[in-house]
């Protein structure tokens, strides 16, 4: 079941990948991405990764992808005018997949092995070990029951124990990563504040010009 | 384990699709008749077995009067003819009543719908998937519905679809913004996003909104419910705009769209997009009652004198949770015939300036409040005057933007 369930996603993502390569109309390419998006995203699920698959979604599918679409559709955008081979666009495209495929292949060979110990598949056991982390303070004594995170109740659970990766998401983004959150935020207001900008002094410029 | 897992998720599916779809039959009967009501009308109160058709010389009149409407609309819907005219663009003009459905759907997934129920001793949850992300799921497999919406607009290749389609694309953005917000100070509070544990904890300590047993007693949780009513105030009006209800119907309005997005639809792909809306209607006052009003929960601390995990417990609180969910859709319609319509900009001033502010500022007032115990009486003062000051200041700059004309395109 697991193994159909990751082809599937699997050849949704690549499929529409490849569509939206081929596609000639704009908005076709558009959804085609949002196609290869939602295999991204169930993949991410089939790997336990709840939060970022959903987020994947929500963010990617849901918003980026219709401004996109909302754009094309508003600008009108005829059909791509059939592609001039040019011998440098064809260089340019064989070097840049090039570059990625010895990058894939870097990973695979420094990635884990079948049931390597370093990074075990999850099941009771290790989720029950990675509770038992949770579960000391830092001088090695059990937290008493009151103290216990969700993270450690969601990990050692009796009757079905899960991967809480919200939760643990959370935990490493503001206790651990916290000044860079920080500064990324204010990356991202400068930026929005810089479209605004930019597009006031457009439109200024045209009243003048009318 | 696992054929015990697969069968109950299969019956599961088949059971609340059909619960859904069912909800939308009813909601068309109530709508007409509840507006009916509103506007001193009768109402379709006849519904009749046409035997007319079959050489008989009377119709037969079923003794419940109008209650069979929605099969009758059902039936009007399917035999009519499926127009499709010349100038669309077929692919998307077919696709996009589909997506508008399926997204709706979907989000019924991770709705508990009633208390777990104890077979061999497992605790099988009333939710087709008991995801520990709920609420985000719900949020987004509900935004994909868009495309369904704005490929509607587009692939009609006319003028009023594309203004729809276009409205409700940005309508849709805009509010999902608050949304997302607005529910933040109440997963604040709960410390989960599992809807059944959310659920579960209200039946212990009171409904969001009705704190009155367990620890709902406690002064914390009454002073919790002042930012919990901002969050309900904006969720509920924002679900309204999702859902393109009335008083923010705007991308199909008839006084300036014709019809809007669904213009050049007919026969059963115009009853897609009208399943869709009322779909999602129902999600919506689900979702609002799993969060806000207890769920499934009988409240009243009945619940502990229940043996939970018998088959008839179970039972009951779906007709409970259904009877809730009946509750949010009859004050659905009741809004949409006593409400006027927006005009655009004032709905997305609504959005953008009014609502995204507020529920801002009421994760940080949430925050505070339940801060309260760890920071001290001194510090919660203290932390309410800034809020204060901000507020201010953030009304008188949202003040002096609105007061500046502005050229509104669409």
């Amino acid at each position: 079941m697991d193994q159909f369930l990751f082809y599937l996603f699997g050849f949704l993502a690549l499929g529409g990948g490849l569509l939206l390569v081929g596609f000639r109309n704009p908005v076709s390419s558009a959804l085609s991405m949002v196609v290869s998006f939602i295999g991204l995203a169930g993949l991410f699920i089939g790997l336990n990764a709840y939060f970022v698959g959903i987020v994947q979604i929500l963010v990617y599918a849901g918003a980026i992808m219709v401004l996109f679409i909302f754009i094309i559709m508003l600008l009108d955008l005829n059909n791509e005018k059939p592609f001039q081979f040019r011998s440098a666009t064809i260089l340019g495209g064989l070097a840049i997949p090039l570059l990625f495929a010895i990058q894939v292949l870097g990973v695979i060979q420094k990635g884990p092995a079948e049931h390597s110990e370093k990074f075990p598949l999850i099941t009771e056991e290790t989720l029950q070990q990675a509770a038992d982390g949770f579960a000391l303070k830092s001088d090695g004594e059990l937290l008493p029951a009151s103290e216990q995170t969700a993270i450690y109740r969601s990990l050692a659970h009796q009757d079905s124990p899960k991967l809480p990766d919200t939760n643990l998401i959370g935990e490493t983004i503001f206790k651990h990563y916290n000044m860079p959150l920080q500064i990324m935020g204010v990356l991202l207001l400068v930026a929005t504040v810089g479209v605004v900008v930019l597009s006031k002094r457009s439109s200024k410029n045209a009243n003048k010009q009318n | 384990m696992d054929t015990v897992f697969l069968i109950a998720a299969a019956l599961k599916i088949g059971v609340f699709i059909g619960i859904t779809m069912s909800f939308v039959s009813v909601c068309v009967i109530f709508e007409r008749r509840f507006s009916a009501i509103i506007q001193d009308r009768v109402g379709p109160n006849r519904t009749m077995v046409p035997l007319s058709i079959l050489g008989f010389k009377k119709d037969l009149a079923l003794p419940i009067g109008g209650l069979t409407q929605p099969v009758a609309d059902g039936l009007k819907f399917i035999l009519k003819e499926d127009f499709t005219p010349s100038y669309v663009r077929k692919f998307f003009f077919w696709i996009a009543p589909a997506l508008v459905v399926v997204p709706a759907l979907l989000t019924m997934a991770v709705i508990p719908f009633g208390s777990p129920l104890e077979l061999d001793g497992h605790y099988i949850p009333m939710a087709v998937a008991d995801l520990n992300v709920g609420p985000l799921f719900i949020f987004a497999i509900a935004s994909l519905s868009v495309y369904g919406i704005t490929l509607a607009g587009w692939a009609s290749n006319s003028k009023y679809p594309f203004f729809g389609g276009v409205r409700s694309c940005a309508q849709m953005i805009s509010y999902e913004i608050a949304l997302g917000l607005s529910i933040i100070p109440v997963l604040m509070m709960f410390g989960t996003l599992n809807l059944g544990h959310i659920v579960e904890y209200q039946t212990h300590h009171g409904w969001l909104l009705l704190p009155l047993w367990g620890e709902g007693l406690e002064l914390q949780r009454w002073i919790l419910l002042i930012p919990m009513a901002i969050a309900f105030v904006i969720f509920t009006t924002s679900i309204f705009a999702e859902t393109n209800r009335m008083p923010f119907d705007l991308p199909e309005c008839e006084t300036e769209l014709v019809g809007g997005y669904h213009t050049e639809y007919s026969s059963m792909k115009f009853a897609l997009f009208f399943m869709g809306e009322y779909a999602a209607m129902v999600v919506g006052s689900a979702l609002i009652v799993t969060l806000f009003f207890g769920g499934w929960s009988l409240g009243f601390g009945i619940d502990q004198m229940l043996p939970m995990g018998e088959w008839w417990v179970s039972l009951l609180h779906i007709a409970v949770f259904l009877a809730k969910v009946t509750f949010f859709i009859l004050f659905f319609i009741l809004v949409r015939w006593t409400v006027p319509r927006f005009r655009y900009d004032q709905l997305m001033n609504l959005g953008w300036i009014v609502f995204f502010e507020a529920a801002l500022i009421n994760v940080f007032l949430a925050a505070l409040v339940i801060a309260r115990p760890s920071i001290g009486t001194g510090g919660f003062l203290g932390g309410l005057a800034l809020l204060f000051v901000v507020t201010i200041l953030l009304i008188k700059i949202a003040k002096s933007a609105a007061d500046k004309p502005s050229h509104s395109t669409i």
